[in-house]
């Protein structure tokens, strides 16, 4: 494991090195290029102001209520979607036709509803974060076992306790692979946003170093963002398998 | 015909049927899986249902279970149509591995019943140590489905169905996928279960033995469409013994019946 993931970093490691060669020996001077160790050093200024935490908390707030919201929202029709069939041939034409709209083409309604700022972005990220959710969460209910709800009736289980004990569970590990996706692309949206048009977070972050002619800032605020989206990633993959391991292995199993 | 559960009921005296099917055909698809069925289980009797794959042996049993409606005829459980299932019939699949909730532990699995039926939760947990215990699953409370055998997860099944205090229990070849050994233990086990409950019991079967082992009657299925072809009560000394009841002279009389039967039918 640890010799292996050594090895995973000899390539890295070795082009950042490559770079930082040929950057001295050419001296370098750029708009959009800068030395990793300029890099480096950006970020660690960036961090000592503290203009850095500031954005990835703008950035990381809009990301993540977004992502709640159009979670909950897709959640809520996905799980409909897949319990009731008509409800979900009623809206199958409805959610086709407005899925595919990018939901960074919302922008400019969204800039007018709402104005700069938080809520504009917010309500970006979770038209993007619903679609991912609600598709997989309404295949998810789909595909419960029949027999287990043919327990459910057999009980005469009450029909919110039905959701709550018996299609939710069965179909959470599902729908958590789908909430991973949505809060990747929470992520990407945000930053989206922030780069086209509004004034916070990391993405604004970005461009002002890029007005400012400061590759090595810019690139550090590249690398910390994706710095951000690995850890997320990691984080949200070991929450899966410690919460899941077991009820995925039981669930995919006859 | 619509009247011959009435006329047996007549000619034999016994008490009001507990569960009734009054001319029942079912239509799944345009296709005739039980016709024209007729047919009264008296509270407490134990009925083993057989025949040849296909026979809707099965279907009978969703139909007494309200899995299934009729599309014609009645389905009466103590003398109400039976629309929806009920809380009193508990069923008893046999495919263990998918009814069973495997996020739950055992203990959790038994709940479900306890919660469905409104048991505050301060009360459920004696209850459920009690059931686990009645089945043969005491100290496995905090296991899941997944770290059972097979066997222990049928019992777990029964536990749940048990929590229900169903008047009728319903199994559907709950033994089918175990080994004989296991499946001789059940057996038994269902069988004192049962006389010390008081219970109906409908149980669908494809081995004959079993059936003619547990039931007090055993009722025999034509395939294509279902309908009944053999009528036979066992009339056969409780509580029953592995040994002594198979090889009693009357078991090996309905055994061969049972079996020339079957053998009939699939041709």
């Amino acid at each position: 494991m640890t010799g292996n993931s050594a090895k995973a970093l000899v390539l890295p490691l070795g082009v950042l090195v490559a770079l930082e060669v040929w950057a001295r020996a050419t001296h370098l001077q750029s708009d959009s290029l800068a030395p990793p160790s300029e890099i480096v050093m950006a970020l660690f200024g960036a961090f000592a102001d503290l203009s850095i935490l500031a954005a990835t908390r703008d950035t990381l707030f809009s990301a993540f209520t977004g992502l709640a919201i159009g979670t909950i929202i897709g959640l809520a029709f996905g799980i409909a979607f897949g319990i009731f069939d008509t409800f979900n041939r009623l809206m199958e034409v409805t959610v086709e036709a407005i899925r595919p709209i990018p939901s960074i083409a919302l922008l400019p309604i969204a800039l007018i509803a709402l104005g700069f700022g938080y809520r504009m972005e917010i309500v970006i990220v979770a038209f993007a974060c619903v679609w991912p959710v609600l598709i997989l969460s309404r295949a998810a209910v789909r595909s419960i076992e029949p027999r287990l709800m043919e327990v459910a009736r057999a009980l005469r289980l009450p029909p919110a306790q039905r959701v709550w004990k018996i299609i939710i569970p069965a179909a959470l590990p599902r729908i958590f692979v789908a909430f991973r996706l949505s809060a990747g692309i929470a992520l990407i949206v945000a930053v989206t946003v922030e780069i086209a048009i509004n004034p916070l977070g990391l993405g604004a972050g970005i461009m002002l170093a890029q007005q400012a002619l400061r590759p090595d800032l810019m690139l550090a605020y590249l690398v910390w963002i994706g710095i951000i989206g690995y850890a997320l990633n990691i984080l949200l993959t070991v929450a899966q398998r410690r919460l899941f391991g077991r009820a995925a292995l039981s669930g995919d199993s006859p | 015909m619509a009247s011959a559960a009435k006329r047996l009921e007549a000619i034999s005296g016994m008490p009001a049927p507990q569960i009734r099917f009054d001319a029942v055909t079912l239509q799944l698809g345009g296709k005739t899986i039980i016709e024209d069925l007729s047919l009264g289980v008296q509270p407490g009797e134990f009925l083993c249902i057989v025949g040849a794959s296909g026979c809707g042996k099965t279907t009978a049993l969703r139909l007494a279970a309200g899995l299934y409606q009729p599309t014609s005829g009645k389905v009466n459980f103590d003398g109400q149509p039976m629309r929806e299932p009920r809380r009193e019939i508990a069923i008893v699949f046999q495919d263990y591995g998918k009814a069973l909730l495997p996020w739950r532990t055992a203990a959790g699995n038994v709940s479900l019943a306890l919660e469905a039926g409104g048991m505050p939760s301060a009360e459920r947990p004696a209850r459920i140590e009690e059931l686990l215990r009645t089945v043969g699953l005491p100290g496995h409370a905090g296991k899941y489905p997944s770290e059972m055998s097979g066997g222990m997860q049928q019992r777990l099944q029964i536990a749940r169905c048990l929590a229900q205090e169903p008047k009728t229990l319903l199994m559907d070849e709950p033994f089918g996928a175990l080994d004989a050994m296991t499946r001789q233990g059940l057996q038994d086990e269902v069988l004192s279960l049962v006389a010390a409950s008081g219970a109906t019991v409908i149980f669908v079967t494809h081995d004959l033995d079993e059936a003619i082992y547990l039931g007090d009657r055993v009722i025999g299925l034509l395939p294509h469409p279902g309908r009944i072809g053999i009528e036979l009560s066992v009339n056969l000394p409780r509580p029953r013994d592995q040994l002594s009841t198979r090889e009693h002279p009357e078991f090996l009389r309905l055994r061969r019946q049972l079996f020339d039967f079957i053998k009939a039918s699939e041709h």
